[in-house]
């Protein structure tokens, strides 16, 4: 892998968000939201981020757009270090870094007509009025499967799939290399997510974007995704290309969690036997860090667990 | 495990149900005509989509719909021999909780923030019965530590949002099964839960069902949890069931459009399509349904009678109905998609029964 197909690096991330208690609010601890993660992504690749709540998966996504400020590691976007840039290089770089969020009825403006909410971006970044962009957003809008007259509606008019049709438009304005999406179908009807999937696919491949797919079921994480990385407790503890993190799962934790979805089968549901992750598994006093098993399959393992693994799945 | 109609005893019977809200002055249909029985001691899942109307059913067997808006158009909800509907509301006090019960989605907002968990899951023992303080926090712990909650002793005297979200459902499903109810109906119990938990969950729902011999009603949009659960499922669509049938006949031999585009929707661990099957449009709007069959605009395989009239239920086998025109007798034969199929020749292999088979 050449360093020029890789369009995001993130070098051991650490968001801390700190606990304060007291009259004058001292610090008395901290929660490690993210602790020392690291992946990259190539260009016009989906990598899928999966966890629990609580896993830090959302604030790893959240802290690569800098909407949060990261308290350790690097954070590299197409060449240069965007961990600490600010001001005018921040908004210019968030050109090239957009978000489509969970909830499409609190990510909508309520007030503004659905035309202005999408050509929003492009006027943040040129001196076009609306009238000058009323063309181009129709066009944008018909490529997300609304209708041009759209455009001159309001959101509440929409339903909750046609929403989130609206927040792809919007993050698609600017022509970004890189979408962070964030539970983008997790709010959504069962047939109306399958479109709404099949859309984002069409659309990465007409405009060449890279996604970072955050969600929790797995899924549609594997159905999207080239490669996964499983997140618990402000860690990765697995990563792989998906197919291989579906078939030959090494952590125990990933076990567990893959073993826990329920399929939508009944022949397999009586058959399903649950496994349950016991973190005292693990050797103590050892320290842990992510290691690659098999080539491209990652895990976060310490030096004992690793040989045993290498043992057992590196044929 | 369902067993059949014939030697099963029916607790619920639900008939030509029909209930509407009033908004901005004009009758908005929720419910339209809707039958389904729940047999002793079976689950019965009712899966559908936002404004299918699933939730409007259960709460009506609960009498939880607020009237007005709502409005009981047509119908009776029989339960052990008697209509729900006429009860007065302090009838229906004695009934709810203790008779049937409910769990709801959202953990977080059912609980009372500013009561203990004590004092919730004791709430609804001196409700129904004459029993001491002392009594009733000895029933509680011993509730609490049958639905799986670790040291229950400290955790009744601890206040919701100390819990975790499967604690607090935990809590929850104690209080809807502290006096034995024959029927429990859950509400997407699951849904905002992760899914380790979600299997958690829904483990001990089917353990306390099968100990107590209760009859469950499933709420739900996901078919995992279908499939994981129940022994019938009810497929409803703008009000009305489509099909309804044993778990099997839903899955392997489903016979309604809107059956097979739910199942062709959801991705498993297994699909490697380039391309997800997905139902084209959206579901109607309840004020402003289309005439003759609301499914129809959605429907690649609607007939020209979709667009006049709305199918009546056809007979599949004696378990397995389903609303759609094209099992008339005078339908040509259809090809459904290469998924359902698939379903059906297995189906035909490995689970048909001989009774009363149509295809």
């Amino acid at each position: 892998m050449s360093d020029q197909d890789v369009l995001l690096e993130v070098k051991n991330l650490k968001k801390y968000f700190p606990i304060k208690a007291g009259f004058f609010q001292r610090k008395v601890g901290e929660v490690k939201a993210v602790d020392d993660v690291s992946f990259t992504i190539k260009k016009g690749e989906t990598f899928g981020l999966v966890g629990e709540s609580g896993s830090g998966k959302s604030t790893t996504g959240r802290t690569i757009l800098r909407l949060l400020d990261p308290t350790d590691g690097q954070i590299i976007f197409d060449g240069e270090d965007i961990t600490h840039i600010r001001g005018n290089r921040l908004r210019e770089i968030r050109q090239n870094l957009q978000m489509v969020y969970q909830d499409p009825y609190a990510s909508l403006n309520p007030k503004m007509m659905v035309g202005h909410i999408v050509d929003e971006p492009i006027r943040n970044f040129t001196k076009k009025k609306h009238s000058e962009l009323e063309d181009e957003v129709k066009e944008l809008l018909q490529r997300v499967g609304l209708k041009a007259s759209d455009y001159y509606k309001y959101p509440h008019e929409f339903s909750g799939g046609q929403r989130q049709r609206i927040g792809i438009a919007r993050a698609l304005a600017l022509k970004p290399k890189l979408i962070i999406a964030d539970e983008p179908v997790s709010a959504l009807d069962v047939s109306i997510q399958a479109q709404v999937i099949n859309l984002l696919k069409e659309l990465q491949e007409e405009f060449g974007l890279t996604y970072l797919f955050i969600a929790h079921d797995l899924a549609v994480v594997k159905y999207l995704s080239d490669r996964i990385g499983v997140m618990k407790d402000g860690n990765l503890v697995e990563m792989a290309p998906s197919n291989e993190l579906y078939e030959n799962p090494i952590h125990p934790y990933t076990k567990s969690l893959l073993s826990a979805i329920l399929s939508p089968d009944p022949e397999v549901e009586r058959e399903r036997k649950r496994m349950k992750y016991d973190p005292s598994i693990h050797p103590k006093n050892e320290e842990l860090s992510l290691r690659e098993v098999k080539p491209g399959h990652w895990v976060r393992c310490t030096p004992s667990e690793f040989a045993t693994y290498q043992q057992q799945y590196a044929q | 495990m369902y067993k059949g109609n014939d030697y099963m005893k029916k607790l619920l019977e639900v008939n030509n149900l029909a209930v509407s809200f009033t908004q901005n002055n004009r009758e908005v249909p929720a419910v339209r005509g809707v039958n389904f029985s729940v047999y002793e001691g079976e689950t019965l899942a009712i899966v559908g989509e936002s404004g299918s109307g699933k939730s409007v059913t259960a709460q009506s067997i609960m009498r939880l719909v607020p009237m007005p808006p709502g409005k009981f158009v047509s119908g009776s909800i029989m339960f052990n021999g008697e209509d729900l509907i006429k009860k007065t509301d302090k009838e229906m006090r004695s009934i709810r909780g203790k008779d049937i019960s409910m769990v709801f989605q959202e953990p977080m907002t059912s609980l009372n923030p500013v009561f203990t968990i004590g004092n919730q899951v004791q709430e609804v023992l001196f409700n129904h019965t004459d029993i001491s303080k002392k009594e009733a926090r000895e029933r509680s712990i011993q509730l609490m530590r049958d639905v799986g909650i670790n040291r229950p002793e400290e955790v009744i005297d601890e206040y919701p949002h100390q819990l975790s979200g499967g604690m607090r459902q935990r809590v929850m499903i104690a209080i809807a099964i502290a006096l034995h109810p024959k029927l429990l109906i859950a509400d997407e119990p699951t849904t905002a839960l992760d899914v380790t938990v979600q299997a958690q969950i829904l483990d001990l729902l089917k353990d306390i069902q099968q100990e107590k011999n209760m009859s469950t009603i499933m709420i739900t949009h996901d078919l995992g949890v279908v499939a994981s659960s129940a022994d019938r499922v009810a497929v409803m669509y703008a009000g009305r069931i489509v099909e309804i049938g044993t778990v099997d006949e839903i899955f392997y031999n489903p016979q309604h459009p809107y059956t097979w585009g739910l199942l062709g929707s959801m991705p498993t661990l297994e699909t490697d399509e380039e391309s997800l099957f997905s139902i084209p449009g959206t579901p109607p709007d309840m004020s402003n349904l289309p005439k003759g069959d609301p499914f129809a605009p959605r429907n690649p395989y609607a007939l020209d009678i979709d667009r006049e009239k709305e199918p009546p239920m056809f007979k599949v086998s004696d378990t397995h109905y389903a609303a759609t025109w094209l099992l008339h007798e005078d339908t040509p034969p259809v090809d459904p998609p290469e998924n359902i199929k698939e379903r059906w020749a297995y189906f035909k292999s490995n689970l048909q029964k001989e009774s009363g088979m149509k295809r």
